[in-house]
């Protein structure tokens, strides 16, 4: 093993494991749903992992990312807590937005994550406001926003990027092409090429094998850096697949999709199997020491569940709280009741 | 003759046989072809008409609008399907700006026959930019009507008027009726746009409510009969225009009333329709109207905090019970 490889080994492992987790906190948040345990619908992120911990591991807690309805993976690899999540995916009060907003809005401020977002491409502004504070406040972080394919038929995006480049903005724009929005091929609403559509307002656009995590995690390093030295904005167009339905409860899908394009890109393509046959193919692991890392997040999604089911529901009285800040109750305020 | 279908099939078969009727009606949305919306709302209509008339759009709800305007003012009569009620705040430019006003702008020689339907209701587990009740916003603005269908046969009525107009029309369904069955014509028939339906007649105060909130009145009422009171339930149909003539008509009669719908209660519809009954019938009324709206907070995730903010039956009849009683209206 060569010596760069040898001193990366631990950031390999990282990336490694953050990738497992993803894959393990989406089983299961998909079995809650098949089980009828989850509130709601949520939208799975298996397959795509590579792209948020490829991104995320070039960023530290102080940099920031903004995220969309398809969020887990982002979040996690941002380095959320398992727990919290579930907590946060069931309604718990203990949850990051105690209980308020769910699989599509989990926001974790501790790791930079200004929160998911319902509405497609509605973070790009709020991404770039992020490199504006950034610029202003003499700050050194990047922001990285996270969208996919389908959200790039926004006109908010074309705004934001014609500003961030005039303004020299330190923002990334990740666009997660996965081939699909909800259940439409992306070249049937993609007109043109998605990277000449940031290079019309002159940022440089890469494209980059989603599905290899060093890959990504080069290309993301690279221009993270350059963002701190005042050379953004970039765009990044990451070409992945997602596993599940556009959301767990899209389960026929033979109509849009076929199921032996699915097989073929989970035995082809894995972020996880192949980047695990590289790290054993390097040296840098043991297939025992992949399977314990493969079992030991296993019990941790596990225990994480178990103690998210079992949490409290916030109480009713937080219903009109956090609606104003500096207020405690909205409805009381709102009927003019001083504070 | 009449057999019961879905809400869901009673848009599917308004929009079917209306584009069969007028080959000027097309339908642009979101998923709207060959996966027939994520409610799955239009089946089958792109295999009858095809990819040129049931339009796949990408996700870009203001150009679309804007687009549906344009054609709307040239000659097509497009029916936009909006996914989500709380898109509507990216459409706002194209709806309020450009197809409410371009009537009047023109002195009348323009004008813009469209259709807008989109959805409204909380308690999906949804979240806060999935679980909106936006009606209120596009009724303020003069130019725009508004329906609120409240059962299948309501939605297909008010549907085939609403393709028939010659403004721009938004229709709100709620997205937790599109499985509700009910009996429905086989036969054509339309609902005109501003009459109102008195669903069960009573003495002793009036339920109005819209959309999903209908069936909430009418679960009131039957609670309050086993109290021994008598309620009568109005469903509006529409906002704009909105049937004061029945409204009224019925309250003067009980001289109760509450209104209850699933938009924010401040500044929102039930505050509207309150304001009228006391304006117009404010000599016949024996005690404050009451409003019941959605609470107004965004609506929260958690099931737990989500179902506070709904009104209920049981909450309904609780204040009817409370102003037929007497009861001061402070003490509610
Ligand atoms: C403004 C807006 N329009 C439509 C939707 C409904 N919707 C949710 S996800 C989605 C598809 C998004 O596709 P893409 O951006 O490629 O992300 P992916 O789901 O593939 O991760 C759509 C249309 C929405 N949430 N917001
Ligand atoms: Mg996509």
């Amino acid at each position: 093993m060569p010596r760069d490889k040898k001193a990366n080994a631990e950031a390999y492992l990282r990336m490694y494991r953050q990738m497992v987790r993803i894959r393990a906190f989406e089983d299961n948040a998909n079995q809650l749903y098949l089980n009828a345990k989850m509130p709601g619908l949520t939208h799975m992120y298996s397959g795509q992992e590579a792209v948020a911990v490829g991104i995320c591991e070039a960023l530290t807690d102080e940099d920031r990312i903004t995220s969309t309805h398809r969020g887990h993976g982002h979040c996690l690899a941002k380095g959320a807590e398992l727990k919290l999540m579930f907590c946060e995916l069931l309604g718990k009060e203990e949850g990051y937005c105690r209980g308020k907003g769910g699989s599509m809005h989990i926001a974790d401020q501790a790791h930079g994550n200004l929160g998911a977002n319902a509405i497609v491409g509605g973070s790009a502004g709020i991404a770039t406001g992020a490199a504006l504070s950034a610029k202003r406040l003499g700050r050194n972080y990047v922001t990285v926003c996270f969208f996919g394919d389908g959200a790039t038929a926004q006109g908010l995006w074309y705004e934001v990027m014609n500003m961030a480049a005039l303004w020299k903005l330190p923002v990334i724009y990740a666009c997660e092409n996965n081939g699909y929005s909800e259940y439409t091929p992306t070249d049937e609403v993609v007109a043109g090429s998605l990277t000449a559509r940031a290079e019309a307002f002159a940022i440089e656009a890469h494209q980059v094998d989603g599905q290899d995590v060093l890959a990504v995690n080069k290309c993301a390093t690279e221009l993270a850096e350059r963002c701190r030295r005042g050379e953004g904005p970039f765009f990044i167009e990451l070409e992945t697949y997602r596993y599940h339905g556009h959301h767990v409860g899209d389960i026929n899908r033979d109509y849009y999709r076929s199921k032996e394009e699915e097989a073929r890109w989970k035995a082809d393509r894995d972020p996880i199997i192949n980047f695990g046959r590289w790290l054993l193919s390097e040296g840098v692991a043991t297939k025992e020491e992949l399977a314990a890392i493969g079992s030991e997040i296993g019990d941790e999604a596990a225990a994480a569940v178990e103690y998210a089911l079992a949490a409290p529901y916030p109480d009713a009285i937080e219903v009109d709280m956090h609606v104003f800040k500096g207020v405690e109750h909205a409805l009381p305020y709102m009927s003019g009741a001083r504070q | 003759m009449t057999r019961e279908i879905t809400l869901s099939q009673a848009v599917n078969e308004a929009i079917a046989e209306e584009m069969r009727r007028d080959e000027t009606v097309i339908l642009v949305g979101e998923d709207v072809a060959e996966a027939g919306t994520p409610f799955k709302v239009l089946s089958g209509l792109v295999e009858e008409f095809g990819t040129d008339r049931v339009i796949d759009t990408p996700i870009a709800e203001p150009g679309f609008m804007g687009i549906a305007v344009g054609a709307a003012m040239t000659g097509l009569r497009p029916i936009v399907d909006l996914m989500f009620g709380d898109f509507l705040y990216l459409v706002m430019d194209q709806l309020c700006n450009q197809a409410a006003k371009t009537h009047y702008m023109s002195g009348g020689k323009l004008n813009v026959p469209l259709v807008l339907r989109t959805n409204l209701g909380a308690t999906r587990r949804s979240a806060a930019q999935h679980s909106q009740s936006l009606h209120a916003l596009v009724a303020h603005i003069p130019g725009l009507k508004v329906a609120m269908p409240s059962s299948a046969y309501e939605a297909k009525g008010l549907l085939k008027a609403a393709i028939r107009d010659d403004n721009p029309v938004v229709i709100f369904e709620d997205k937790l009726m599109y499985q509700d069955k009910a009996p429905v014509p086989e036969e054509e028939y339309l609902l005109p746009l501003g009459e109102a339906a008195i669903l069960r007649e009573g003495l002793e105060v009036t339920l109005i409510g819209t959309s999903s909130m209908r069936q909430v009145c009418e679960k009131a009422a039957e609670i309050l009969e086993a109290d021994g009171i008598s309620a009568e339930v109005v469903d509006p149909r529409t906002l704009v225009p909105l049937d004061e003539g029945t409204i009224l008509g019925s309250v003067r009669k009980t001289s109760r009333a509450i209104v209850v719908d699933e938009g924010h209660q401040n500044f929102g519809v039930t505050a509207e329709i309150a304001a009228r009954i006391s304006e117009k019938a404010f000599y016949h009324l024996d005690a404050p109207v009451i409003r019941m709206g959605a609470m107004d907070v965004p609506v929260p995730f958690s099931p737990a905090l989500e179902d506070l903010t709904v009104p209920t039956p049981e909450a309904v009849a609780a204040n009817a019970r409370a102003l037929v009683r007497g009861v001061p209206v402070h003490a509610l």
